[in-house]
């Protein structure tokens, strides 16, 4: 056995007490907590302002109008009658169109660029995507207004001459008549849906790739050594995986749609009442409405409009809101060993 | 082998024996390279179908135009692949086969839109493109029927640099702090913070014009003017700004943070030195991203700056035009020609965007490592270095 020697100072240890750490930060790095913290709150002065500005302007509207504001379809200030009833529908008409119409394609183009896609060609699909996402909405807007337009309203007849049994695809026009009355077929929140799927297209497309591309290698590959096919892997695999990716994608996309303004003001024909036949033409959304009567608005009718815009960015905030906690648990499924 | 052990083997074991009923044993299709028969299966599909569509569209239905041949095309060619691939495959390799055609056909409508949309836009407006005038003119004392020769959008142009100028030095230093506060500082106050950014993203862009329309013209009295045009986009690019800039300081991985702290440094420093020069190439994408959303975004100029036919130049002066609402005004005019120079701007908005995005592409892939030194430097340094010796 050895032994170590012990000095005769550490017979009698000196009193041992832990490092003092400052947890308050001194000096330099006060002065930077300082101006990060009035920086934030400074932010969230303007932008919680905004929000708390605009439903503070709401109360006079709704305390002159009450519920019926919500209800009533026509907007005649000098009438006194303000309701944004026909507005709202004509806003959920559009996006519902556009999400119609962007849903099978976004998820079929994210299938194909994490899925199918040569892999060479892969990331450049990706940059693709994200620049279709940059495309100014102005310019959708031209694009469906001077070139899909007339394509929209032929096919729309087309609809209503095979499907008009149903009650969204009647129009008050003679489908079989020698000539057909386009007039009454253009302007229509179809025609609006089509320009605003090409811009909340890519963003869906955008959400559902990167989910899908989280699925994991080793299940895939599994699929694929049990024997089958393509299809079968992509259905049983990265499909369930990314469900949660499929319908936060949407969501988020639906939420742009809602908001859109310019495509849709360019493309449709102002109409102030609460219809659910989306080929006909005529119909409004609250953006649409605020940028169309901004301009000649007394006092009042401003309230009235900041109440709708209001409305619009709550239903939107909720909208995103429950896209953001979809995407966010879908990802916690992650973890699985690949 | 030998009759002998051949005969042993027969009493022992089952020989498989061949069945010329069972069909023949074939790989998966649709796994790997496609087979001769699979490619030409899949060309005469094709084939068949446009074939087949000309013929019902053009000669037999009164189903004119091209719209009603692609569409009659796609959907021929859906049944043509289930036909086609039922003569040789089982009922999975017919749904793998059709499948794989919906999800590459619906791939292809979406790259056929977006090439439609580009290609109409310049299609429509590449004549007054031609003129260099259209590029340093304004548009003051020109009419709506005056050639191409006279006219121009310098006036657009500049009023979009302006006001985005304007909005870039608000929301950069404000979004970028704030990130910083959100992910560096931390604490209760800053979850509420992140939470209102991030609800406030889901704020439509004509509701931030209508806010500032509202608060600055009408309650303040300010003029219509690119300055206000700047601050409605200021409110809209803000909470945009402000959270990629989050989403990308939060991936900073936090052993570089950890290190900068160990080896003494504080925290101011390490957030200027380690943790925003790490994640510069993420935030310059991220504002990169965030002024390409803010050049095409019509809505909150409408309302704020007004439209002038001429160039001005200084912000609290009175309406200002932008590219996007020269577009707009020039989309809604009956004038054909209007519509046409509002084409050949939003040629030019497109090119502006696309310049944007590919400035942010190549930034996000820049290397923040030096290059490495060339070998004949290096050997100069190893000589010099045995001279001093």
């Amino acid at each position: 056995v050895t032994t170590l020697p012990v000095s005769p100072a550490l017979a009698d240890p000196p009193e041992v007490a832990p490092r003092k750490l400052a947890r308050t930060a001194t000096g330099g790095d006060r002065v930077f907590e300082l101006t990060a913290t009035s920086i934030g709150a400074l932010v969230l002065l303007i932008t919680g302002g905004i929000g708390a500005f605009l439903a503070w302007q709401s109360i006079p509207t709704l305390e002159r109008y009450g519920w019926a504001f919500f209800t009533e379809s026509a907007w005649q200030p000098e009438a006194d009658v303000l309701g944004i009833g026909a507005v709202l529908v004509g806003t959920i008409s559009v996006a519902a169109v556009a999400m119609v119409i962007a849903f099978p394609l976004a998820l079929l183009t994210a299938l194909f660029i994490s899925e199918y896609a040569p892999a060479s060609i892969k990331s450049t699909l990706v940059s693709l995507v994200d620049l279709m996402a940059a495309v100014p909405s102005i310019i959708y807007g031209m694009w469906g207004y001077f070139l899909v337009m007339p394509h929209a309203a032929a096919f729309a007849v087309w609809l209503q001459q095979n499907f008009g049994w149903l009650p969204i695809f009647q129009v008050g026009a003679d489908p079989d008549a020698a000539v057909w009355d386009q007039s009454r077929y253009i302007g229509s929140a179809f025609c609006a849906g089509i320009a605003v799927a090409m811009m909340v297209l890519p963003m869906s497309c955008a959400v559902m790739r990167q989910v899908f591309s989280q699925t994991p290698q080793g299940e895939k590959e599994a699929a694929l050594a049990l024997g089958s096919t393509r299809w079968g892997m992509v259905r049983t695999v990265v499909i369930p995986f990314g469900r949660g990716g499929i319908i936060g994608g949407t969501m988020l996309g639906l939420g742009r749609a809602l908001g859109e303004t310019i495509a849709v003001l360019l493309i449709i024909s102002p109409d102030f009442v609460i219809k659910p036949r989306v080929l006909e033409v005529g119909t409004n959304t609250v953006s649409a409405l605020i940028a169309g009567r901004f301009g000649d608005a007394s006092a009042a009718q401003l309230s009235a409009l900041l109440t709708a815009g209001f409305v619009l960015f709550v239903i939107t905030l909720i909208v995103n809101t429950l896209a953001a906690i979809i995407v966010n648990r879908s990802r916690s499924g992650a973890g699985t060993d690949a | 082998m030998t009759t002998e052990t051949a005969e042993r083997t027969l009493k022992t074991t089952h020989l498989p024996v061949a069945d010329p009923d069972a069909p023949p044993q074939q790989p998966r299709p649709g796994l790997g390279k496609p087979t001769s028969e699979e490619s030409f299966a899949l060309l005469g599909t094709w084939l068949g179908a446009l074939a087949m569509a000309w013929l019902v569209t053009q000669q037999l239905l009164p189903l004119d135009g091209w719209a009603w041949l692609v569409t009659t095309w796609l959907a021929l060619g859906l049944i043509f692949t289930v036909v086609t691939t039922s003569i040789s495959g089982r009922r999975v390799d017919v749904s793998d086969r059709l499948a794989a055609a919906i999800i590459t056909s619906g791939a292809l409508v979406v790259g056929g839109a977006l090439l439609s949309t580009i290609g109409f836009v310049i299609f429509r407006g590449w004549e007054p493109l031609l003129h260099l005038n259209f590029f340093t003119d304004d548009m003051s004392g020109v009419g709506p029927r005056d050639p191409f020769d006279r006219g121009g959008i310098a006036h657009a142009i500049v009023g979009s640099g302006i006001q985005l100028g304007i909005a870039i030095a608000v929301t950069l230093p404000l979004g970028i702090a704030t990130a910083v506060f959100m992910t560096e500082v931390g604490g209760r106050f800053a979850g509420i913070v992140r939470t209102i950014v991030e609800a406030m993203t889901a704020l439509p862009s004509i509701v931030a014009g209508l806010f500032i329309y509202t608060v600055l013209i009408v309650a303040v009295g300010f003029p219509r003017s690119g300055f206000a045009a700047a601050m409605a986009l200021s409110v809209m690019m803000l909470p945009i700004i402000a959270r990629a800039a989050d989403v990308v300081l939060r991936v900073v991985p936090s052993g570089l943070r950890e290190a900068s702290l160990a080896l003494g440094a504080s925290r101011w420093r390490t957030v200027w030195h380690v943790v925003l020069p790490t994640a510069r190439p993420g935030l310059a994408t991220a504002v990169i991203l965030g002024v390409a959303r803010g050049v095409g975004e019509t809505s909150p100029v409408l309302l704020t700056s007004g439209v002038a036919s001429f160039m001005v130049t200084d912000p609290t002066d009175g309406v200002m035009n932008s590219l996007p609402l020269y577009i707009f005004k020039g989309a809604r005019s009956p004038e054909l020609m209007d519509i046409e120079r509002a084409f050949a701007a939003a040629t030019v908005l497109l090119i502006l965007v696309l310049a944007l995005f590919v400035l942010a592409r190549l930034v996000a892939r820049q290397r923040t490592t030096a290059p490495r030194p060339s070998l004949l430097s290096r050997l100069r340094r190893l000589a010099q270095h045995q001279e001093n010796r």
